[in-house]
């Protein structure tokens, strides 16, 4: 086998057992990346120098004759709404094109010190704000499975990168489906960790009420090492929470007997195609030939997820993003005579469609007269939403549901119509309005050679259980996926 | 829920944006479609339910009043597109 198509964990054990160096695994995944780049676009900067470096020290540590930290020389690589200092770290946005941080985000900090090589920076919607990564300021990432269609989105360079072998493992960012949804495109997967989990400390806000940031992994495992090395408490996010450490591999366990699925009917009716739905249904038998109890159940409030998203979401991204204004950082206007010109030319030069129609939405729903309707409406859906989780974790360890309505689709298919993209976000939104974790796993392949996810959302911080039931999943389904690259 | 054209240049205004008489119009129906699609979150009863501002519980963080070494002011000044004499450098805004 290549060396670029390890898991993170295989990488590990070769490392370990010194059949291979941090040095020999980086290189093939630059080669790889060398000759694949130009056909999906998944990175924006590429730091191959200081990965080598990085590789390099950790061969000299492994030939002391130390033991390596967990993940430590297997190369990866980071959305590019992390801060990574003196790396440029853009948004994909002309916004946001030259700015170089001083500083680490708490997760870069954490890749750097177990001596991750880390590759490069990935490419994303504009402010994570959208579902296809067509929203880029820069370039349009293509889907590794089938090269005209879209990787999904917002987290579409972190999913494409896993999915066609460039990095080891990515991670992404997630504020309604932006790691989940790309990683069901792309065949990989993807894990969202209950708000407050990890640190959002270096992280753009674009909605700072449901922003996380998570895996994009080759199995499940990996997860569940990823999440060891990015969770933890930090005094520089006032909303992450402190727990005790945990060790999340130890949740890996192919024994489901006796586990409670609970299927939300409204997450298998209309909107939602007909293969993925076959997808999701065997994927239920099989659980249940596994041993477990599927049942089927009603929640009628997560109709009203949507909507209720879409209106937190942009009011809080306009209110996060008035902070560019030319100031302090990025992007200014070259044409101006006074203070307010200034403003809004940098605004209006800087910022992408989809950004400015979020910030429109928000600050509308914000403005005077219109709050009580929209964002305390919005905020009181968001009580009922959580409500009707909490009823469902009294009857089911988790909920299962599919990632996605559709596969991944073409590029450019649902560019015209915002309300239309919007849609793609369907199954995911309400997992974040009520701050729990959940994962997406590749659990079938669809028409086109696409790949199909499925989502498995748990109770909030009980992560373990859906690493656990989507480990047994995948050791069992035994689910051979090929890219086209 | 209609929204009217004077309306969306009102908030454009707020949000510190230029909008184009064409950018005003295309975001009037597709702000009008999105207010739609809120909209149906009017028929669902939400009296008496108290609004959820974070899926967790926010405390405030407190710590010593102490100094701490902090970030170097160069370094962030140098993220400012202009800077004059350690500071940011705007447009005159007091006569």
């Amino acid at each position: 086998m290549e060396l670029y198509k390890l898991t993170a964990h295989a990488a590990m054990d070769l490392l370990n057992k010194k059949e291979v160096s941090s040095t020999e695994l980086t290189k093939a995944v630059i080669s790889r990346i060398e000759s694949v780049e130009n056909q999906v676009d998944a990175y924006l900067t590429n730091t191959f120098e200081s990965a080598l470096e990085t590789a390099k020290n950790v061969d000299a540590k492994l030939a002391s004759g130390k033991t390596l930290l967990p993940l430590e020389g297997v190369p990866m690589a980071i959305k590019d709404n992390i801060c990574t200092n003196g790396i440029r770290t853009t948004c994909a946005s002309k916004m946001l094109e030259n700015f170089v941080p001083p500083y680490d985000a708490f997760v870069a900090k954490k890749v750097k010190a177990i001596g991750a090589p880390m590759l490069g920076k990935l490419n994303m919607d504009e402010f994570a704000m959208g579902s296809s990564t067509e929203n880029s300021y820069f370039k349009k990432t293509k889907n590794p499975f089938n090269l005209n269609c879209v990787p999904g989105g917002s987290s579409g360079g972190s999913a494409a990168a896993v999915g066609a072998d460039m990095a080891m493992y990515t991670l992404g960012s997630d504020t309604g489906g932006s790691i989940r949804q790309p990683a069901s495109f792309c065949g990989v997967v993807g894990l969202k960790p209950t708000y407050g989990r990890v640190s959002r400390f270096g992280l753009v806000a674009f909605a700072s009420s449901l922003d996380q940031i998570g895996p994009l992994t080759k199995d499940v495992e990996d997860a569940a090492l990823v999440m060891n090395l990015i969770c933890g408490h930090d005094e520089m996010d006032s909303t992450s929470v402190n727990l005790p450490a945990e060790d999340f591999t130890k949740a890996l366990s192919t024994d489901v007997k006796g586990m409670k699925i609970g299927i939300p009917n409204e997450y298998m009716g209309e909107g939602i195609s007909a293969e993925v739905k076959e997808a999701i249904l065997n994927a239920a038998k099989l659980y249940e030939q596994m041993g477990a109890t599927v049942e089927y159940f009603d929640m009628p409030s997560l109709s009203s997820a949507l909507p209720a998203y879409y209106i937190i979401s942009s009011a809080e991204a306009s209110s996060n993003l008035a902070r560019y204004d030319g100031v302090k950082y990025g992007y200014r206007t070259e044409n101006y005579s006074d203070l307010m010109e200034m403003y809004k030319n940098t605004r209006s030069e800087g910022f992408g469609n989809e950004v400015k129609r979020r910030i429109m939405l928000g600050t509308y729903a914000l403005s005077s007269g219109y709050y009580d309707a929209y964002y305390k409406k919005a905020q009181q859906v968001r009580t009922i939403v959580r409500g009707g989780f909490e009823n469902a974790f009294k009857k089911y360890d988790f909920v299962l549901s599919p990632t996605a309505p559709v596969t991944a689709f073409k590029l450019g298919e649902k560019t015209a119509d915002p309300m239309e993209m919007y849609l793609a976000d369907i199954c995911t939104v309400s997992i974040n309005i009520a701050g729990l974790p959940a994962i997406s796993l590749p659990c079938g392949i669809g028409k086109d050679n696409l790949p199909i996810g499925m989502q498995l959302i748990g109770n909030s911080f009980d992560e373990k259980t859906i690493l656990h039931a989507a480990y047994a999943y995948e050791k069992n389904a035994g689910l051979e996926l090929k890219p086209q690259i | 829920m209609k929204i009217t054209k004077d309306e969306v240049k009102y908030v454009a205004n707020l949000a510190r944006l230029n909008l184009t008489e064409a950018e005003a119009e295309r975001l009037q129906t597709e702000m009008a479609d999105i207010i739609a699609f809120a909209d149906t979150l009017s028929n669902l009863d939400t009296e008496g339910i108290e609004p959820t501002n974070h899926a967790i519980r926010v405390e405030n963080v407190l710590r010593e009043d102490e100094n701490r070494p902090s970030y170097d002011r160069d370094a962030l000044l140098n993220c400012a597109p202009a800077k004059q004499a350690g500071c940011y450098s705007v447009p005159k805004v007091v006569e």
